[in-house]
């Protein structure tokens, strides 16, 4: 093999190697470069992928000559600089950093808020214990909403409706994409037409457009609980599991917005015009949630019972 | 129902159109919804003055994007059916 030649070789890459992981001193790499110099292992690895320049094994022929691995850096400065610019653009619509308290949940958090969603009649503490500046993080506080029970309920959910599809025999991959974006854009819709209704009615709250979907897209939990329902137990299982969930998605949705978005008795009057709207507000958007879980999964009944 | 990501956008689109159409003099004044009337400061805006305000902005800031949007939407119609 190439071993003597692969020792003899090694100081020269050594040098060559060690500037690449540092892309002008500033931002860090978007992978970890694992081409350490004090491992000689993987050093006769790469040095025998080296191609015809080397007299290698030419197993792979990414690092073939300088002109290549020059590119290759080039590439990787780009990528980050890339990544830097668009990080930068995005923080003015979507603000990252407050999107990482959303997803900053563990195990319990989300077997407690599972629970509390399919049974939420034994909850008797409803409020957030938080300061109103900072964000609170799931993980610490069982009320506050989370973005990433939603975000994997969503999946699973259509992932169990090509489920109910196949064992009907009318599956086929263009329906698992139609379903995703037909569910999406239904979100989309409700998000816009509660905003724009808190807008109209001039109910000034501190619920974010990222609790807002949070507490919309809980309603996919009780959407998979509706559809294996449907599956296991039939058309009279579907029917139940769907009472079920509406009773307890109703039920968690008043609770929780009733002290988001209703003024507690500390407010001054400023807030308290408007309480009429904002119960109806409240109830609106509790009311909406059993509708659209019976519309997004009705089609996906099998139809013989 | 078979929405998409397409119809949401088309339908977006047709909307903010149709509040775009809404001339000011000469049909919001005849129903009764003309901006100029509403400018109190009183101390709740109300239902009607906020929907007023909402179609006079909408008007005014979407009126350049509109056309773009509109003339890349017909074209892309156009060409791909």
């Amino acid at each position: 093999m190439d071993i003597p030649s692969g020792y003899v070789r090694q100081p020269a890459e050594q040098r060559r190697r060690q500037p690449r992981p540092d892309y002008g001193g500033g931002p860090t790499p978007l992978f970890d470069d694992t081409s350490s110099p004090s491992d000689p292992a993987t050093y006769q690895g790469q040095q025998q992928g080296q191609g015809p320049f080397y007299g290698g094994m030419g197993g792979q022929q990414i690092l073939s000559d300088p002109m290549a691995n020059m590119a290759m850096q080039y590439g990787s400065s780009l990528a980050t600089q890339g990544k830097d610019v668009m990080e930068k653009h995005i923080d003015r619509f979507i603000s990252i950093s407050k999107l990482k308290y959303y997803f900053a949940v563990d195990t319990t958090y989300v077997g407690k808020k599972l629970m509390l969603l399919l049974f939420p009649y034994m909850h008797s503490n409803w409020s957030i214990r938080y300061n109103k500046e900072e964000p609170v993080a799931p993980r610490y506080e069982i009320n506050a909403p989370d973005l990433y029970i939603p975000v994997m309920a969503f999946v699973t959910y259509i992932l169990v409706a090509g489920y109910c599809l196949g064992t009907q025999n009318s599956f086929s991959p263009e329906l698992l994409g139609m379903q995703a974006s037909s569910a999406l854009v239904w979100l989309i819709l409700e998000i816009v037409v509660i905003t724009m209704a808190m807008y109209i009615l001039s109910v000034a709250t501190d619920i974010k457009t990222f609790d807002l979907l949070a507490f919309c897209g809980y309603k996919y939990v009780g959407m998979i609980g509706v559809l294996l329902g449907g599956m296991l137990f039939g058309s009279m299982g579907y029917y139940l599991a769907l009472a079920w969930c509406s009773a307890s998605m109703f039920f968690f949705l008043l609770r929780t917005l009733r002290l988001v978005i209703l003024p507690d008795a500390s407010h001054d009057m400023a807030n308290s015009g408007g309480n009429k709207s904002r119960t109806y507000l409240v109830l609106a958007i509790a009311v909406l949630q059993p509708i659209f879980m019976c519309w997004l999964t009705r089609h996906l009944l099998p139809s013989q019972n | 129902m078979a929405l998409g990501l397409y119809s949401l956008i088309e339908a977006a689109l047709l909307c903010v159109n149709a509040i775009a159409v809404l001339n000011e003099e000469r049909f919001l004044s005849k129903v009764g919804w003309a901006t100029d009337t509403v400018s109190g400061f009183g101390e709740q805006p109300g239902m009607k003055s906020q929907i007023i305000n909402l179609i006079r902005s909408v008007r005014m800031v979407m009126r350049i994007p509109l056309i773009i949007v509109n003339t890349i939407t017909i074209v892309l119609l156009l060409l791909f059916g």
